[in-house]
């Protein structure tokens, strides 16, 4: 494969907007391509993750859409990518693969979401559309209640007992909104404490509602291009060092969903492809969605052992001066979720800790940085490794 | 292959009848339920149909408080270990779901099954949902 990099990224603000995709994802796609010193015409081809267009904005076949806006050429392929919250990271994921294999040269990746328009029942109920249709959605799972699922399993099995597993829960959302707080672009920009999470109202038990992320309206983009003939066109390019993406269908089907099969999977071959090890990773962009999911993330990248990640978390391992800081843009807890985007806005947030430009929330020397994405109930996991190049 | 041994409509109306059917494979033995294409735990297609011991053991739950439309919150999803061997999810019934803690887990539970009404949102079909009642 050929070695690919990241020429330029660009992100909108997270939150509520009354802008549309179309909208979003040329702001966002614009930086992008401004930071990367090219025009919509060098672009070859556009692989975009979007998920629940067609509820949102009743908006089908949105990839063409967002090429035209953009006035991109006929004969580059616009495709959308759909694997629930992790589409933008597989979207990435296949601009980096046909870069690398030569198929094209310089590409436009990224994502887009629209939830908030839904509002919270029907978007609960779309967002529940990524358990399984026949033997998960009868049953009125949600997707907190996934993850309501997974800290009871976690707490029963390594006997932690209830009250420690959430406050370690906690910690997880206090450390990612004060992350967040540092974050001009996040959704939430505001402090909270151990006590606020513990006193918010039950969502899927154990889950508060400051254990969740948020629903979210936004955009994130990524310039990918081949290194050979690209890397001397911006300053500071990164590496694509490491490729990942696994699947394991439904949650019973998993069983142990905190073993997270899928993210194993995908991790390991990331892992090996940039020939490194979790010792190596400086900084860290994972699938907060819930904080249990936060910490069980942390145990399947191998940062901490399986039964630990918990305890970490309260340590304060996972932040400045811990074992590696991660999520620092905030995370989807506080930067939020726009589901479609998720993966592009983290790889946004590790391009540019990379490159040193992150002010308040810079991680000192980063390196090496990583991008988990989860997407339906652990059904599937992709990771990107970026380095400097 | 020819054919599915064992399709979505013939689950759901063996529920409908009491009976929990599911997959044994004659390849590894391993039981698949509920029913796919493969077996569960080798991955091959060599599957016949049974009768699968309708028992099982909590593995963990939640409380939804907050459910998707055509629910009404609160109410307890599982998933249940069968003696058999899948993991299988449901709705734990016969609890107050404010009442439901983590010692419900490890508890064994009968599994039965009931229709859900049809749902517009998908294609209209109705839906079948495990069920699950405490033993002990």
């Amino acid at each position: 494969m050929r070695e690919v990099v990241i020429l330029g990224v660009g992100m909108t603000r997270f939150g509520a907007s009354e802008l549309s995709m179309k909208e979003l994802f040329s702001l966002a796609a614009g930086q992008a391509l401004a930071e990367s010193g090219v025009e919509p015409g060098d672009v070859e081809g556009l692989f975009v993750g979007q998920c629940l267009g067609v509820f949102e904005e009743g908006q089908a076949n949105i990839a063409p859409f967002l090429g035209a806006e953009l006035g991109l050429p006929h004969d580059a392929p616009a495709s959308r990518f759909e694997s629930a919250c992790a589409s933008a990271t597989v979207a990435i994921r296949h601009g980096a693969l046909m870069v690398g294999a030569g198929v094209h040269d310089l590409v436009l990746c990224g994502g887009v979401e629209r939830a908030t328009v839904m509002g919270t029942s029907l978007a609960t109920t779309t967002f529940a559309m990524a358990s399984h249709a026949e033997y998960e959605c009868p049953a009125g799972i949600t997707f907190p209640g996934v993850f309501g699922l997974a800290a009871h399993l976690y707490a029963a099995k390594y006997g932690l007992g209830l009250a420690e597993l959430k406050r370690c829960m906690a910690e997880v959302a206090v450390k990612n909104h004060r992350h967040g707080f540092n974050n001009p672009l996040a959704q939430f920009r505001k402090e909270i404490t151990v006590q606020d999470v513990l006193e918010s109202p039950m969502i899927a038990d154990p889950l508060q509602l400051y254990d969740c992320c948020p629903f979210s309206d936004g955009a994130a983009a990524v310039v990918l291009a081949d290194a050979a003939r690209f890397r001397n066109q911006v300053a500071q390019p990164i590496l694509v060092a490491g490729l990942g993406q696994g699947q394991a269908g439904s949650i019973y089907a998993q069983k142990d969903i905190t073993l997270s099969p899928a993210r194993q999977a995908s991790i390991r071959r990331a892992y090996r492809q940039a020939g490194i090890g979790p010792a190596e990773v400086d900084v860290c962009e994972l699938h907060d969605c819930f904080t249990i999911a936060e910490i069980i993330a942390t145990e399947a990248l191998g940062f901490f052992d399986f039964g630990t990640g918990a305890a970490a978390a309260r340590r304060g391992e996972t932040t400045r001066g811990g074992r590696v800081v991660i999520n620092p843009s905030g995370g989807l807890k506080a930067k939020g979720h726009p589901i479609g985007a998720t993966g592009a806005a983290q790889t946004y947030e590790i391009v540019k800790q990379l490159r040193g430009e992150c002010g308040p929330r810079q991680v000192e020397g980063a390196r090496i940085g990583l991008v988990d994405t989860l997407g339906g109930d652990l059904g599937a996991v992709c990771n990107l490794v970026l380095r400097r190049a | 292959m020819e054919g599915l041994p064992l399709t979505h409509a013939r689950f759901k109306e063996g529920l409908a009848q009491g009976r929990l059917l599911g997959l044994k494979c004659l390849d590894c033995g391993a039981w698949t339920v509920p029913p796919q294409a493969t077996c569960s735990a080798c991955g091959r297609f060599r599957l016949e149909v049974g009768q699968v011991t309708p028992r099982g053991v909590i593995r963990t739950f939640t409380v939804i408080r907050v459910p998707p439309a055509g629910f009404e919150a609160p109410y307890i999803v599982a998933l249940v270990e069968l003696e058999d061997g899948p993991w299988v999810l449901g709705n734990l019934l016969g609890l107050d779901p404010d009442r439901a803690g983590l010692d419900l887990i490890g508890r064994k539970v009968s599994v039965g099954g009931r229709l859900r009404p049809p749902d517009q949102t998908r294609g209209g079909a109705q839906a079948a949902v495990l069920t699950f009642n405490l033993l002990d």
